[in-house]
């Protein structure tokens, strides 16, 4: 490692944040372009699990609210590419590399979603999960990702509570509603362990030595299981490991070591709903691209 | 085009830079930006400015420490000291433990 790259290094390590303009070592920036993308590319991609039930939501006001925390995603997504722009990847090059299938999104947008427990398990334990990742990114050492990141926790913290709303009318409502939510738990429970990424620690993370990240994947996992097992409990509902207990002397939680293989497959495209997700994400595309060719008509 | 897009938050506060946006024209810039910055209500005005058009300055050279100029240029210590002491009012002094 250069001189250059080290004083870059201890900087951000001790805090200092970078500028779009700012002198960045390669690697950074690669890694930076990786992450950002891959963020952006799952708000897209998060997108579409939920789109499903926009036609079946169960109430206007239901179908309202979802509609409006798929905007805020595909929101996010604009504001996410617009960073990776700027630090060189163009947004065309992300959306190609997207549905050719050679970058990546994260795994929770791989599966399917069966019913409108499905609907409830995702806004508010998957955007849970994700709130924990995003607020960890408002230290991030770049800068412009770090502010957008505000604005994105702002808007999540909104879609939790409609999913918490949506979970609390139905386990308070007939046996076979609670019965959806439950059996969408079951179904999401391996995901959302795996969401936060296998225990690589700290030290060995380069997105937590380059400051990227500013917690180490196990500490969030522990951070998300601590917020929202009791909330899961206290609504009767099983979360289906029995090994899940937390330990009173270290404070730290117990489970059942999730199959780590597994993520690996789903995230490069082979989970269950991949290949339909990304087929529709192509389909989309080329159908609105008249759309672009159009507004820059008009613009030009 | 790139445009820098500034947000005020509430009426009497600074407008801040809150992002940027790409369109292809300021029409569009301004739908992108009412989307993106301001269909919560979190925004009560924009600003949208072509970067090309933000003249940045981010150098300030200080050749000659004119400290004068700061509040950290003063040492003021020693000399209240000694003219409190011609005075004879050492004991008014806050934290003497006298009147003062």
């Amino acid at each position: 490692m250069d001189t250059r790259t080290e004083e870059f290094l201890e900087y951000v390590q001790s805090g200092g944040q970078v500028e779009t303009g700012d002198w960045m070592p390669d690697e950074y920036r690669s890694r930076l372009v990786k992450f950002i993308e891959m963020h952006g590319n799952s708000e897209l991609m998060g997108v579409l699990p939920e789109r499903d039930w926009i036609l079946r939501a169960p109430t206007l006001q239901r179908k309202l609210a979802l509609t409006a925390k798929i905007q805020d995603e595909v929101g996010h997504a604009q504001l996410i590419y617009r960073v990776v722009e700027d630090l060189g990847k163009p947004r065309s090059a992300c959306l190609d590399d997207l549905v050719s299938g050679t970058a990546k999104f994260h795994n929770v947008f791989h599966y399917p979603t069966r019913t409108w427990g499905d609907v409830g398990v995702i806004a508010w334990l998957v955007d849970a999960a994700a709130i924990v990742s995003q607020k960890a990114l408002l230290k991030c050492s770049y800068a412009p990702y770090a502010r957008i990141m505000k604005k994105i926790c702002w808007e999540e913290s909104f879609h939790i509570l409609h999913g918490r709303d949506v979970i609390l009318a139905m386990v308070t409502g007939t046996d076979e509603q609670f019965g959806l939510v439950q059996e969408a738990l079951d179904r999401w429970w391996e995901p959302l362990m795996h969401f936060h990424g296998n225990p690589i620690p700290a030290d060995e993370d380069p997105m937590v030595v380059w400051r990227i990240k500013s917690q180490a994947n196990e500490e969030a996992r522990q951070q998300f299981l601590d917020g929202y097992v009791p909330q899961i409990r206290e609504l009767g509902l099983e979360v289906p490991d029995p090994a899940l207990r937390k330990d009173e002397e270290t404070g730290h939680w117990r489970y059942t070591e999730p199959d780590w293989e597994r993520l690996r497959s789903v995230v490069t495209g082979h989970g269950p709903a991949s290949a339909e997700r990304l087929a529709f994400r192509r389909l989309s595309r080329d159908d609105v691209a008249w759309v672009e060719r159009v507004v820059l008509a008009e613009a030009a | 085009m790139i445009f820098e897009v500034f947000r005020r938050e509430r009426k009497g506060q600074p407008f801040q830079h809150a992002g940027s946006l790409a369109a292809p024209d300021e029409a569009f810039a301004e739908i992108y930006a009412r989307e993106q910055y301001g269909r919560r209500q979190e925004s009560v005005a924009l600003w949208l400015v072509p970067r090309e058009d933000v003249h940045e300055i981010d150098e300030f050279p200080d050749e000659f420490e004119m400290k004068y100029r700061r509040v950290d240029g003063y040492s003021i210590k020693a000399r209240l000291h000694e003219a409190r002491e011609r005075a004879g009012t050492l004991d008014m002094a806050p934290g003497a433990g006298g009147t003062g």
